[in-house]
């Protein structure tokens, strides 16, 4: 074929663009080519692709899709985690001459896709995914406010890790940090399709956020049960809702600036260029205004995954609950206030600088509130060291340094002599594993006997716990300390001998760390095999206190057979202690939103597109952008999206459910 | 929430409710639609930003003054304008359950919007012809980003109602067709409001600097 015909079909895509001079790409090629085969032939061989299509990949069911945003989060952090492993390997050797054992094209895309793929694919995934399980049922609902388009949501998501995981092996990832700022992320000095695959990556997972969140706050707004006025609401739920909100008030901002950045790199404009008017510090400010309220979107359900892991398990009602919305409320506020401080060093002036610094400084304020509240609620309480509550203590020894090292960062002229050192690198990995990670565990530890309906093995999760946060302290002390000494971020060589024992120290937390994750692998599958024994028939395994535990474990399809009625903040527990009999009679059929195959189809068209943009094959764009077109347009066509549960199936799942209570006594 | 929440005849507190009516189809789509809108309005916003923060840098090309005609404009305005009424009017025939003048309305409507995005986009030619392009300088990039995203967005309007047209005719004027008829018409006012942010912010201020 002719090369212009080659051009027109593939763009720039060719033999050259994959990776076969890396050997460790082409290991970690073979490697993942083997298991997704043994996958993709088990599934075929056990014939499980119309079960997982029908009752999986096409539910609406905010349960089915809850679970599977928790697998797409576990899946990707040990994908985020391999490049943290190399990182810490690359720093320990690279001393003495040593170049390390990866090059710097190799290294940059490695801290770049760390970045890009523990945020938006590990840490996302794992809240919204936790926010869709619980907050329905906390709610007292049968679903979300918009099933279909909660299915779509999560797909885009899957969507937009599949283009990263396919950056690994076609062609490459950005080599620019995982913010990408231009003039480094423009097409003049990142003329490859690295930071193109950031882009549509991105785009295509941030509508399915966007649209996630929009669909919870409705749900939270307009689906409660009766009874629950706003301030009866699960602390959980009201974190969900202002992160929510934050999503929607910020996720625009990244879309917006990424299309800019996209305008500039396939059109030619000068949003930000250094030359014909453009300006990088836009780009700089834009980006931080989505990726401060991030950082807060992350942080806030987890707050709210403590706040009813400490009042469950120390048998108490939640200490100054008032005070723990507002402080969530003040957060979501002051989060837009303090994006500044993400560059002080970029030349904004001491009196912006000064602002900036004492927003930031103000927000420790509702945040050691929180702290508080916890504290207080343990106080006198019975405490049960579950492994929830573990993770929670965790969380509340170590978030505290992260957040004192974050007022520390917030000094504006302390940040001059700290800003893109390790000492920051510590100070995030302090706040973002020391609570969004011990959060999500918390979380999954806690809920997963709702889920499923067996207890996870305590052995290997105090394991996994053990393991985890020594690990932790072991890789993220040193960089405290290095950071003092001014080592800065995203170095591959270093010169200074007397720097390397603690990045050898780092790097064995970090090995630390992988032994905790293996032991959490370890725990599922356990408890998988040990489900009889850790098996729940209650509901209620922890004595816990909100409406989720009312129902089964795992909940039937409808959630609730009647709608329950709230008269009190920690629904549940009131209901145990005023004598509420379940209802054994008086079923009636149950309305539901049906299954559909659109948000799936979709999806894959939205990665096809963004896949066909990122090589220039502008014939498949445009052809996957009208499919997309056509199927978006035909499903309108669909009015028949519902269906009722007859009778006879409630009554059926709720007899049984009856026996298995009758048993259990 | 708007069910009241009695305790039962013998004073028993009562925990769930035994007849249960389930949400009305649509329940939550206004709200949802409002809240996507806001969200919509950030992107706006930010582009006004930029707008703002680069308009002034020509890059030694043309200025607003070299460039915008406004008359041109005020015509397009009137365009888009008087597509808001009409559609007004669709709304309005819609709630005395007119069918057909609903449709006569909607076209109006949508030839309204037609003629807006065809001024535009000659506004647009006429512009690069004269070597205006969006390459050409931080305020022509921001200019065409901001302006060409509202225009995208009524053409995604006009997408839109040709297909609530469609459906119209083919299921009449139901229930979940009226809520769509709805929400289109908050977008399409929308899309006039920020039309008027456009109109003041970047040509009317543009021909004063």
């Amino acid at each position: 074929m002719s090369p212009d015909l080659l051009k027109l079909i593939f763009g720039r895509l060719g033999l050259e663009s994959l990776p076969l001079h890396e050997p460790i790409v082409v290991g970690t090629f073979v490697v993942v080519a083997l298991g997704g085969a043994a996958l993709l032939g088990g599934l075929t061989y056990f014939r499980l692709w119309g079960y997982l299509w029908r009752e999986w990949f096409t539910t609406v069911d905010h349960k089915r899709i809850g679970i599977m945003y928790m697998i797409l989060g576990i899946v990707m952090l040990l994908r985020g985690f391999a490049d943290a492993l190399m990182m810490r390997g690359q720093q320990m050797l690279a001393f003495n001459g040593s170049e390390g054992y990866l090059n710097a094209h190799h290294y940059d895309q490695v801290f770049t896709a760390h970045g890009v793929i523990m945020i938006f694919f590990v840490a996302m995934p794992l809240v919204t995914g936790l926010m869709n399980y619980v907050v329905p049922l906390q709610i007292g609902a049968r679903d979300v406010s918009f099933p279909f388009l909660n299915n779509f949501s999560f797909w885009m998501t899957v969507g937009g890790a599949v283009l990263v995981m396919a950056s690994l092996f076609i062609g490459e990832f950005a080599r620019t940090g995982w913010l990408a700022y231009p003039p480094l992320s423009n097409i003049g000095y990142s003329p490859d399709v690295g930071v193109d695959y950031y882009i549509w990556a991105l785009q295509v997972a941030g509508v399915g956020t966007t649209l996630s969140g929009i669909n919870l706050i409705c749900t939270i707004v307009k689906l409660r049960c009766p009874g629950m006025t706003m301030m009866k609401m699960p602390v959980f739920t009201w974190t969900s809702l202002c992160t929510n909100v934050l999503i929607v008030a910020s996720f625009p901002v990244l879309t917006v600036v990424l299309a800019l950045l996209s305008l500039d790199r396939y059109v030619g404009t000068n949003f930000f260029t250094n030359d014909f008017g453009g300006s990088p510090m836009m780009y700089v400010n834009l980006i931080w205004i989505w990726g401060h309220p991030e950082v807060y979107i992350l942080v806030l359900p987890a707050f709210g995954i403590f706040s009813e892991v400490t009042s469950t398990f120390s048998g108490k009602r939640l200490f100054g609950y008032t005070s723990m919305v507002y402080a969530t409320v003040v957060i979501t506020i002051l989060s837009y206030l303090v994006w500044l401080h993400h560059f002080f060093t970029m030349g904004s002036g001491a009196s912006v600088n000064s602002f900036f610094g004492i927003t930031t400084m103000i927000i420790s304020i509702p945040t050691g509130a929180k702290m508080f509240n916890w504290l207080f609620t343990m106080y006198r309480g019975r405490i049960r060291y579950e492994l929830p509550m573990m993770w929670t203590i965790a969380f509340m020894l170590t978030f505290v340094i992260g957040g004192m090292t974050g007022v520390l960062l917030a000094v504006p002229p302390a940040d001059f002599v700290l800003h893109n050192s390790l000492f920051l690198i510590a100070h995030f990995h302090n706040v973002i594993i020391g609570g969004v990670v011990f959060g999500a565990f918390a979380g999954i530890n806690y809920w997963f006997p709702k889920a499923f309906g067996f207890k996870l093995d305590p052995f290997w999760g105090k394991m996994s716990f053990w393991f985890w946060v020594t690990g932790f302290y072991l890789a993220f002390m040193p960089l405290y300390v290095l950071g003092l000494m001014g080592v800065t971020r995203r170095l591959r060589v270093f010169d200074d001998p007397s720097l390397q024992i603690w990045f050898v120290i780092a790097a064995i937390g970090a090995v630390f760390v992988f032994i905790g994750i293996l032991a959490m692998l370890m725990q599922f599958a356990v408890s998988l095999l040990k489900r009889e024994q850790l098996k729940d028939v209650t509901g209620d395994p922890w004595d816990a206190r909100t409406l989720e535990w009312a129902t089964s474990s795992p909940p039937p399809d409808y959630n609730f057979a009647f709608t329950p009625v709230v008269h009190d903040n920690d629904a549940w527990w009131d209901m145990k202690r005023r004598g509420y009999q379940r209802p054994l009679a008086g079923f009636k059929p149950i309305h539901m939103p049906s299954s559909t195959g659109t948000g799936i189809i979709l999806a894959g068209f939205a990665t096809a597109m963004g896949f066909a943009l990122v090589w220039y094959m502008w014939w498949l764009a445009a052809l996957s952008f009208i499919a997309m077109l056509a199927v978006g347009i035909g499903h309108t066509f669909n009015y028949h999206r519902d269906f009722d549960i007859p009778a006879e199936d409630v009554i059926r799942t709720e007899d049984a459910r009856t026996k298995l209570l009758a048993g259990a006594k | 929430m708007t069910v009241a929440v009695h305790p039962s005849q013998t004073g028993e507190p009562v925990f769930y409710l035994a007849d249960e009516h389930p949400h009305p189809e649509g329940y939550s789509t206004s709200l949802g639609f409002w809240i996507y809108l806001m969200s919509d309005c950030l992107i706006f916003a930010i582009l006004f930003a930029t707008y703002g923060v680069l308009g002034g840098n020509y890059a030694a090309g043309p200025a607003p003054k070299d460039l915008f005609d406004l008359s041109l404009v005020a015509v397009n305005t009137s365009m888009l304008l008087l597509s808001s009424i009409t559609y007004g009017f669709a709304m309005l025939t819609m709630q005395q359950n007119k069918v057909a003048q609903t449709q006569v309305w909607l076209a109006i409507t949508g030839l309204f919007g037609l003629a807006f995005i065809g001024i535009e986009l000659f506004e647009f030619a006429h512009m690069i012809h004269e070597g205006a392009t969006p390459q050409r300088s931080a305020f022509l990039s921001a200019f065409f980003t901001l302006v060409g995203t509202h225009g995208l967005h009524v053409t995604c309007g006009l997408i839109w109602l040709v297909t609530l047209m469609v459906q119209v005719g083919k299921f009449g004027l139901i229930e979940a067709n009226r809520r769509r008829l709805m929400c289109l018409s908050m977008f399409w006012h929308f899309l006039d409001v920020v039309w008027i942010g456009v109109f003041t912010f970047v040509y009317l201020l543009g021909v004063l600097r």
